[in-house]
């Protein structure tokens, strides 16, 4: 057990090359949760101001380029700078080593690299509001974005920039599961979030390529003219919706998935139970990671495309709903008979279970032909994918936060503040995005800067919530950095739990292991 | 409970040249890693080419008669060149590796001398083509003036040709970036018999960079 | 979760759906957010309790995985059946055009009138929209119709509703354009049979909910104006309008019908068709004619496209 005066990543050097130059992926794995904590600040603050915009109809508090701008680059930060990297680059990036019995990611420098091309990246996305600011919304749909200002050009190479980091990340961790693995971890071992991390690294390595080049073209309409997207030089401005929905709706999955690989890890940690349905639950994520890049089409039900490319696109979306399910039933047997503890981690998975379940099944309604014509561009659109992101992605990211939080720092966080953080984050959650799907339903378009006086309710019980979950994120994020400090020293292994990394140190040593682990059972063998 | 054992990794047989990283467990298993994620990465190129490619397809099913016009303005004798330049280069390249692998070190660094010369005349090449293009105004969409080509949807065909045969150009320019790399590491005979990594991977990636060219050639040249 | 009027058979038979779809959420969230608070309520971790060592159960598996791909395929039947009835227009349909522009809508219909950002159609008969844009996507979106249409430049893209509601519908721009996206709103007036007369007859109506100020001159027909522009643009110097041959295929009987390509294709001269050969001539070059056409892109406007069209097809 560590004390004081032993050794491990944080204090075996010091100072702030130690840091920049650094090769563990324990330490790239904070940075990354460093900035994207950044990040997640400076998204949310765009997300108060979109609400307090709102807040009266008829001419809001600024401009409609102002408001454009503020969706726009909410939009465009928390996916591409937040939620993409959130599990994957950190959690993923400090722990995926360590669940496998490794040293390391098999290629540490590319690792680091990859942590500074995600930075210049960001660094080039955010340098576009120097020079005006972009207002294409996240989407960057032709031709609108080829006749927008050309800051748009600087958030469209950021995120390809971005996007290399990702490919190279995800790269990383396929060869680390594949090559790095302890003696005796054999795959039927493998702990579930490194299935879960594989299947997104899959999407990751598939995907993300093709958004590179589809914004490759798109700088390249602004600056080249060459007119692939472009009606008026002859091109197919609904082609650049295929080429951006190709990558960006796996990207859905890309976020999703680590999040529910998390799960899998923290309830049978706190049920005291092995996982239902190991194996189903391994799987459905190759299943959700194969359709991923079979139902891009359900993005363009009303934008021309056609009748059959409809009906096929709709009928393959339906298949989403099998793998999910099998994931959250697996998850609620699991529960089933168990010894239940309600730490955060735990509770984070409620909230998940809640607001997840509501993400996916309005999900079917948007995947449903004749609804989605009704729905598509509406409010309803934008809770559901609040419903999945932050309901879903987020709430995936803070409870593995709060599980591996002994281990990263060696300190225990203050299961009392979070407690009070996460009843702030979930009421205000579903008080700010549940009234959004009943303006949805009435018609509300998405992305407008003034409303019809018939929606001012509605608006202003939503923006009253994006208050309060604003004050419960910023609360955990406070008291997670307090207990750095105040918080109890934690041992090796408060949560009594049966995978490799609670089987070293809190924290661990740089190389994470003083001997190398061998595995001899599977990580879920909970026999009280 | 998983229980923790010693491996001791001093004991394991190490190669005399090359000390491979810590975390591996030896340098096969590292060379192992190496050339898989090598594998991995032209994945994503091959998707990152895949888009362009669907571009491709989605214009020329659209315009079947405009893509025949057009190609007929490009140079098939000079794109007929630069495959056999490409091709040959190929060859001097897997001399190159087998050479490292036998460790023999000035026959390295001939071969990929060799390649290197032979990756700059096909820029050359794509040199005087792009030149004779700009000439004749057969330029991206937006710049596009050449009275000759009857169909509108023409310079369509040549916003593909430039981004397309551009990127693929990019590519052997980062490809020559490498082969200079490994070619002064041979000289400084940082290669051995054991380990020759650098100089397959960039194997790997000169090869697909050829591949690419194997495609676009004849979807650009030759329409049928 | 409330929903505005529904102002059409159509609408009404989307609720039903909607409605189903919404109790079969609520049963499936109760199921497990209920299951979950009954779960984690008892067998919360008590000293007396001890867990229970289960890994898996094979059936459970099996029909968890099946019902709900059941349940979605019922509800994705159900949404296409009634998507068909959404997007198929009957063939009596009144046309009206429509042009979405940075940032208004402007309507032109059959008789010739053109209004902007206000739409008028005849209570109980259906009206087949077709769009296009002149600048950026828009979307045409009527909550009360629940119908909802993307507006693409360089394409025509169409909507049809039947209203059985008369008065004032709101129609929004869904698809993000820009500076006032949200400000680019239109009304839809439904006219009892009555007013719609009046209305054609360029009578001033006296519509409470109306913000209309239209000068309701008679003016030539769309097909008229078409006419008009053929002669001005020069079309009639290479094509016909009565089957008589020249440089260019005749327009007499060209609409709808099949009409076979250089290349051998057999393709349909519908709206969109037609709109690209004006706009790109080469680009589906009829069987036994010359590449004479030049480009009228940028020459003709999206009005004028309109009404070259409704002209050509007058000429059935």
């Amino acid at each position: 057990m560590s004390d004081t005066q032993t050794m491990h990543y944080l204090n075996q050097t010091t100072g702030i090359w130690s840091w920049l130059k650094t090769l563990d992926h324990k330490r790239i794995g904070l940075m990354y949760l460093f900035t994207v904590l950044i990040f997640f600040l400076v998204g949310g603050v765009f997300a108060l101001l979109i609400r307090w915009n709102l807040f009266y109809p008829n001419h809001g508090f600024v401009e409609a380029n102002t408001y454009n701008k503020f969706f726009t680059y909410h939009g465009a930060i928390m996916v591409f700078l937040v939620i993409i990297p959130a599990i994957p680059a950190t959690l993923g990036n400090f722990m995926l080593p360590l669940l496998v019995g490794a040293k390391d990611v098999a290629f540490p420098r590319l690792n680091l690299f990859s942590y500074y091309l995600f930075v210049l990246g960001a660094l080039i996305a955010l340098a576009s509001l120097f020079f005006g600011g972009a207002d294409t919304g996240w989407t960057f749909y032709t031709p609108y974005s080829i006749r927008a200002s050309s800051s748009m050009i600087f958030v469209v190479l950021g995120a390809f920039v971005a996007g290399f980091s990702s490919i190279l990340t995800a790269l990383n961790f396929i060869i680390t599961i594949h090559k790095l693995r302890a003696p005796g971890l054999t795959l039927g071992r493998l702990p579930l979030f490194c299935w879960a991390v594989y299947a997104t690294s899959i999407i990751q390595i598939l995907a993300t390529p093709v958004l590179a080049i589809t914004l490759l073209l798109l700088v390249f309409e602004q600056v080249f003219k060459i007119g692939i997207f472009d009606p008026k030089l002859g091109g197919d401005a609904v082609l650049f919706q295929h080429f951006f929905w190709f990558y960006s709706h796996p990207a859905v999955y890309i976020m999703i998935l680590p999040a529910m690989g998390v799960i899998s890890e923290v309830v049978p940690v706190f049920s005291r139970k092995p996982i239902f349905g190991y194996k189903a639950i391994a799987m459905s994520s190759f299943g959700i990671a194969l359709v991923a890049f079979i139902v891009w089409g359900h993005h363009l039900f009303v934008s021309g495309q056609s009748e059959l490319a409809n009906f096929i696109f709709s009928l393959l979306t339906m298949s989403v709903a099998v793998p999910t399910g099998v994931k959250v039933f697996s998850w609620l047997a699991t529960m089933y008979k168990g010894s239940i503890h309600f730490n955060a981690p735990f509770l984070y998975v409620l909230g998940f279970l809640e607001l997840f379940s509501i993400g996916g099944l309005t999900g079917v309604f948007l995947a449903t032909l004749a609804l989605d014509v009704h729905l598509t561009d509406t409010y309803f659109v934008v809770a559901h994918f609040h419903f999945v992101m932050v309901g879903g992605a987020i709430m995936g990211f803070f409870s593995g936060l709060h599980y591996w939080y002994p281990k990263i720092c060696g300190k225990m966080y203050s299961e009392k503040s979070a407690l009070i953080a996460f009843v702030l984050i979930i009421i205000g959650f579903n008080v700010t995005f549940f009234p959004q799907f009943i303006l949805g339903a009435q018609g509300m378009p998405r992305r407008y800067w003034t409303y019809l006086p018939e929606f001012t309710l509605l608006n202003q019980i939503s923006t009253v919530g994006s208050w309060m979950l604003g004050i419960g994120f910023v609360y955990v994020v406070y008291y997670l950095l307090r207990d750095l400090k105040k918080g109890e020293k934690a041992t090796a292994n408060p949560w009594r739990a049966l995978t490799l990394e609670w089987q070293t140190t809190s924290p661990p040593p740089t190389e994470n292991f003083v001997k190398t682990p061998v595995v001899t059972e599977w990580p879920y063998e909970y026999r009280e | 409970m998983a229980e923790t054992q010693v491996v001791d990794h001093q004991k394991q047989q190490q190669q005399p040249h090359h000390h491979h990283a810590h975390h591996f467990i030896s340098a096969e298993a590292e060379f192992e890693a190496s050339k898989q994620g090598m594998w991995v990465f032209l994945v994503t190129e091959v998707l990152m080419f895949g888009g362009l490619f669907t571009a491709y397809a989605v214009f020329r099913g659209l315009y079947p008669d405009m893509f025949y016009e057009a190609h007929k303005f490009l140079n098939v004798k000079l794109g007929c060149l630069n495959t056999v330049i490409l091709i040959t280069s190929s060859l001097t390249m897997v001399l190159a590796v087998s050479a490292s692998q036998r460790g023999e070190k000035n026959k390295t660094a001939w071969f990929l001398a060799c390649t290197l010369m032979l990756a700059a005349g096909f820029l050359i090449v794509k040199y005087i083509e792009y030149s004779a293009k700009f000439h004749h105004g057969l330029l991206p969409a937006g710049f596009f003036h050449n009275e000759t080509i009857k169909h509108v949807k023409a310079p369509l065909f040549f916003s593909l040709y430039f981004i397309m045969t551009g990127l693929h150009g990019l590519h052997v320019l980062i490809g020559m970036g490498l082969i200079l790399w490994i070619f002064t590491r041979a000289l400084k005979g940082q290669f051995s018999s054991g380990y020759y990594t650098p100089v397959e991977l960039v194997g790997f990636y000169w090869h697909f960079v050829d591949l690419v060219w194997i495609y676009l050639f004849p979807l650009l040249y030759l329409v049928g | 979760m409330s929903l505005p009027i529904a102002a059409t058979d159509v609408a009404v038979m989307w609720d039903h759906l909607y409605w189903f779809l919404v109790w079969l959420s609520v049963f499936f969230f109760v199921l497990v957010v209920g299951t979950m608070i009954y779960f984690v309520i008892k067998y919360r971790h008590q000293k007396k309790q001890k867990p229970v060592f289960i890994t898996g159960n094979h059936t459970l598996e099996v029909i968890w995985s099946i019902v709900p791909l059941l349940l979605v395929l019922i509800v994705f039947v159900w949404g296409y059946v009634v998507y068909r009835k959404m997007i198929h227009a009957p063939p009596n349909s009144l046309e009206v055009r429509v042009i979405g522009k940075q940032w208004l809508w402007q309507f032109q219909y059959e008789d010739g009138k053109t209004t902007v950002n206000e739409l008028f159609v005849p209570v109980n008969q259906p009206v087949k929209l077709i769009m296009s844009s002149e600048d950026v996507i828009h979307s045409f979106f009527v909550p009360d119709f629940r119908v909802k249409q993307d507006v693409v430049p360089g394409m025509y893209t169409s909507i049809w509703f039947e209203p059985t509601v008369p008065g004032r519908h709101q129609i929004f721009c869904a698809e993000y354009c820009g500076t006032s996206h949200s400000q680019m709103l239109a009304d839809l007036y439904v006219l009892s049979e009555g007013d719609w007369a009046q209305w054609k007859a360029g009578k001033k109506l006296n519509l409470k909910t109306s913000r209309i100020s239209m000068s309701n001159v008679p003016s030539p027909t769309l097909a008229e104006q078409g006419k008009k522009l053929m002669l001005q643009k020069g079309c009639v110097a290479c094509h016909s309008d009565d089957g008589s041959p020249r440089p260019g295929p005749t327009y007499k009987n060209l609409f709808n019908s099949k009409v076979e390509l250089a290349n051998g294709q057999v393709v349909i001269a519908d709206e969109n068709y037609l709109r690209e050969s004006i706009e790109t001539p080469q680009a589906k070059l009829v069987k036994g004619f010359g590449p004479l056409m030049p480009t009228f892109r940028g020459i003709v406007s999206e009005e004028e496209i309109n009404a070259i069209i409704a002209y050509i097809k007058s000429l059935k």
